[in-house]
């Protein structure tokens, strides 16, 4: 058998340093009470994906202010609306973060906020229309300097 | 006391015109979560409620967690069906209320 040359060597343990890294930072774990919230909110119904567009920026040098933005689509009519909106951020100490409440006098489901997150983590958005369906959003946020203090 | 709420929205609208309010209300936020130089936790006091009424009808309301920047600024639309007034209204932990009052008028 040939010997393992210094180059093949190298390639090697990168790629061992890549399969040992990769797997932690792809899935931030949910340390907090998030499940707790969505389960009342949500009424154990699992809500479906789209309407929701979140828009908060994908990498937050300052965890104490992250401008977040949320529009849901939807014709806003007495008949046909948005009635609440849960945010989570999953990686908090407390998961919750707002809970919006609109009506057909807002003429659009769109509202934006400032948000504090401890460490990089998913923000979860649920939407919860007058028919009573569901939809969710998630977005992952990046954090440079947590928002939560020491 | 805490200074005046910000407030910003068009003065007039067309009827049934959709127009966009921001608002800003000076607020430490106190997480709660923080430490001071003993050690000691600093007690949580934040605005945990923000609410729009137009004419006495509700517009947008929302309930804040702890994980509300400080000085909270909140955006959100309202439609003008008719002339009236907007009243918002911010509660505080320890439950004192900071309200604040907008007319705006219809296009003639």
């Amino acid at each position: 058998m040939k010997a393992i040359n210094r180059r093949q060597a190298f390639a090697l343990g990168g790629g061992f340093v890549m399969l040992t890294v990769l797997p932690m930072a792809a899935d931030a774990e949910v340390t907090n009470d998030a499940a707790t919230w969505i389960e009342k909110f949500t009424g154990g119904k699992k809500p479906a994906k789209g309407k929701i567009s979140l828009d908060l920026p994908e990498i937050a040098e300052n965890g104490n202010t992250v401008p977040l933005s949320i529009n849901i689509e939807s014709p806003m009519t007495v008949d046909s609306h948005v009635k609440e909106v849960m945010i989570l951020a999953d990686g908090n100490p407390n998961a919750g973060v707002a809970t919006l409440s609109f009506t057909p006098l807002s003429g659009k489901a769109e509202a934006s906020i400032r948000i504090r997150l401890a460490a990089t983590q998913n923000v979860v958005a649920i939407a919860k229309m007058s028919d009573r369906s569901l939809f969710s959003e998630q977005k992952t946020v990046k954090v440079t300097i947590g928002g939560c203090g020491g | 006391m805490a200074d005046k709420p910000r407030i910003k929205l068009p003065k007039e609208a067309a009827k049934g015109e959709i127009i966009q309010i921001k608002t800003l209300v000076s607020h430490v936020m106190e997480s709660g979560q923080r430490k001071d130089a003993q050690g000691k936790t600093i007690p949580r006091k934040i605005i945990n409620k923000f609410a729009c009424e137009f004419n006495g009808k509700p517009v947008f309301a929302c309930a804040l967690e702890p994980a509300i920047s400080a000085n909270p600024y909140i955006q959100f639309d309202a439609k003008i069906d008719e002339a009236g007034t907007f009243k918002f209204a911010w509660t505080d932990d320890d439950g004192t209320v900071i309200t604040a009052e907008e007319k705006i008028a219809l296009k003639a």
